[in-house]
């Protein structure tokens, strides 16, 4: 597949060219540490979109209805609700503070009119509702229009009370706190197909829950050796199978992943798949472990496949064939001889996500210098985009960035000297039906769409 | 603790000087054939890149809750560099690391012990901990039979951690550095010498200390001893 930053073909489709929508976040070059993106998650219907940061905030966006008064706002993203969902915690016990960091949000399908998510931080998973106020109901019997009791003996007539509208309220309160199943950092969380139950995972262990339940988990996976100085592998991302509610798959450091049936056991420390490229030997380094360490694992929306991200490069898997995935899309190749630097400045251990389109026929990952990849599966295409604030005028289209792996860099070309290592972007979605992108860069929160849409 | 910041960005100054030897061979450990491996002495990148592995342990060490997947990976990368400055020539130029338990020898014979000491027994800890902060779990006993998440008994080992957990770096020589500090809360007897289990070069060699286990009693006046003590040393800035 194609290294440095493709042609000039847009993934996604035929004719697709990806445009700035909006940006979102402060302006200033000085970044306040809590103000970075940890997260971002469309919800199911893609109306929604979660970000999480390090300060222990998240903020919804709602996508505005087709308004004919502005047409121009269709499809745009507001603020819809912010709530502080964790806050940093004290261990007295061990002595440790934890992080308010959001890992993770992970949606919950609509049932009713309220939304549900989870947000985790290290050690704590939330249920938070989000529900609309906006009606409020006046003439009660019982008490006047301030609240205070009416004398009972003055009440000579009964009313109905009518309700009257009201601004929109948006509410965020706490259904549910998942506490006290985790020894070592969650790095997952992942919403079963059943809607009734959902797995968190450490670096360690797996726990299944259910939703409605918060004093009890189950353990099903849990990879601590008996001897901690044999430890030499940890979890590194589990998710649920999104229409096989008993299955799940979960990756290591080692870069593998198993997937587990949860129906052959109440433990599933054996695995059902093993999944695992055998290593390259000409490309074999010091740094093979580290970089072959998968970041993200992500079912297909079909349920057929699966994408891993290690550092280097995105694999799909087709979930019937352990052996070797069925493609392999480099991301960032030129990096491969900077590795000693990488790990140096421990840029080496960064973990980016991917993440598919709708239809299972695109895939997009980050990289460094707020460039981002997009890789189409059928037409084998990719693209480089860039978020910037410089590219962000409204429905601008995004041009095409190409990284100069050495040698003459030719015009327009970035050399990889040159490439801002501290701007990188670990975290995108990308709209469940529709070609609209969330790109989390730092503390600003990019949303690109076609232009089509 | 200002000092040894100093004192680390230091180390790690004159590592980024031998760095920028490195860069210029950063390919040097693809494939032999590459052109850029002609240019560089082997050992020399393997040395500094065995320093500074070490160097990224140690750091990951002294934080107070360690990343486990960050140390997991340093420590697998250190063992590979390790076996490849082995004297045996017989060796191919970057062998696969071999089995766990074999490996953990050669880390202690290298001349950082005390590191490999305390990392051992550092992780070991990490599984008293959790014996401990577990203890108030209820227990998912019925049902389906998941497996509960209880913990072991609390032991000691648990107070090695609470107490200096980086007296490996003391252990350095840099203990001067803390003379006006007030260790005061160190001198009780609860941190007596022989509980800890962080010594530098244990007599058997593999770095686990041998705890006595506690009863409750004892254990909840431990638990009021560090809490009081917290609440009279609470952390004034972020130890992240």
């Amino acid at each position: 597949m194609a290294g440095a930053g493709g042609g000039g073909c847009p993934a996604g489709g035929n004719d697709l060219q990806w445009c700035f929508s909006q940006v979102k976040g402060a302006v200033d070059e000085d970044v306040a540490e809590a103000d970075i993106i940890s997260t971002v998650e469309f919800n199911y219907s893609g109306d929604l979109l979660a970000t999480g940061d390090k300060g222990g905030r998240v903020v919804i966006f709602q996508r505005e209805q087709e308004n004919k008064s502005r047409p121009h706002s269709r499809g745009e993203y507001n603020v819809y609700s912010t709530f502080q969902s964790h806050e940093p915690e004290f261990d007295y016990l061990k002595s440790l503070e934890i992080e308010e960091k959001i890992n993770k949000i992970r949606w919950l399908p609509q049932q009713n009119a309220a939304h549900f998510l989870l947000s985790t931080n290290d050690k704590t998973i939330k249920l938070w509702k989000i529900s609309e106020r906006d009606k409020r109901a006046e003439g009660y019997n019982l008490k006047d229009e301030d609240g205070r009791l009416r004398d009972p003996f003055r009440i000579t007539a009964l009313r109905v009370p009518i309700l009257k509208p009201m601004d929109l309220m948006v509410e965020a309160s706490p259904r549910r706190i998942f506490a006290n199943a985790h020894t070592y950092h969650i790095n997952s969380i992942s919403v079963n197909s059943d809607h009734e139950t959902y797995l968190s995972a450490d670096d360690l262990r797996i726990n299944l829950w259910h939703l409605e339940i918060t004093d009890r988990s189950f353990n099903i996976v849990d990879i601590k050796p008996a001897n901690m100085e044999e430890l030499t592998e940890v979890i590194t991302a589990a998710e649920l199978h999104p229409l096989q509610c008993n299955v799940f798959v979960y990756s290591s450091s080692k870069g593998t992943v198993r997937l587990c049936d949860m129906r052959a056991s109440a433990l599933c420390d054996r695995h059902a798949k093993f999944f695992e490229e055998p290593e390259d030997p000409s490309s074999r380094s010091f740094f093979s472990e580290i970089i072959s360490s998968i970041s993200d694992v992500k079912f297909s929306h079909s349920g057929r496949y699966m994408m891993t991200r290690d550092y280097l490069s995105v694999k799909v898997w087709d979930l019937n064939m352990e052996s070797r995935p069925v493609e392999t899309h480099q991301v960032h190749e030129y990096l491969r001889g900077k590795l000693c630097s990488l790990y140096e400045n421990d840029c080496v251990f960064d973990k980016f996500e991917c993440c598919w389109n709708g239809p299972d026929s695109a895939i997009m990952t980050g990289s460094y210098n707020n460039f981002f990849r997009m890789f189409d599966r059928n037409t084998r295409r990719d693209v480089t985009l860039e978020a910037s604030r410089e590219s962000s005028r409204p429905r601008a289209s995004l041009k095409p960035r190409r990284v100069c792996p050495g040698g003459r860099r030719k015009k327009d070309e970035i050399s990889v000297d040159s490439l801002d290592f501290n701007k990188k972007i670990l975290h995108t979605a990308w709209h469940p039906a529709d070609n609209v992108i969330a790109v989390a860069a730092t503390n600003n929160l990019y949303i690109f769409q076609d232009k089509v849409n | 603790m200002m000092l040894s910041k100093g004192l680390k960005r230091k180390r790690e100054e004159e590592e980024v000087e031998e760095e920028k030897e490195a860069l210029a061979v950063d390919t040097w450990w693809l494939d032999p054939g590459h052109p850029a491996v002609a240019q560089a002495p082997p050992a020399v990148a393997s040395s500094s890149l065995f320093d500074l592995s070490v160097l990224k342990l140690h750091h990951s060490l002294r934080q107070s809750e360690p990343d486990l997947r960050h140390l997991v990976l340093v420590v697998n990368t250190l063992r590979r560099i390790q076996a490849s400055m082995a004297p045996t020539a017989a060796l191919p130029p970057v062998p696969s690391p071999p089995a766990a338990p074999g490996v953990a020898d050669s880390l202690l014979a290298s001349s950082d012990a005390a590191l490999s000491a305390s990392m051992a027994s550092l992780l070991e800890d990490l599984s008293h901990i959790e014996g401990l902060s577990q203890a108030p779990q209820p227990l998912a006993d019925e049902g389906p039979p998941g497996r509960p998440i209880g913990g072991a008994p609390p032991s000691l080992g648990t107070l090695d951690l609470l107490g200096p957990a980086t007296s490996c770096l003391l252990d350095d020589g840099l203990e001067g550095l803390f003379e006006d500090i007030d260790t005061s809360m160190y001198d009780s007897e609860l941190w007596a010498p022989d509980s800890e289990g962080l010594k530098p070069v244990p007599e058997d060699g593999s770095g686990k200390a041998e705890a006595p286990e506690l009863d409750e009693a004892e254990l909840d006046y431990l638990m009021d001893v560090l809490v009081g003590t917290q609440a009279l040393e609470r952390p004034s800035g972020p130890g992240r």
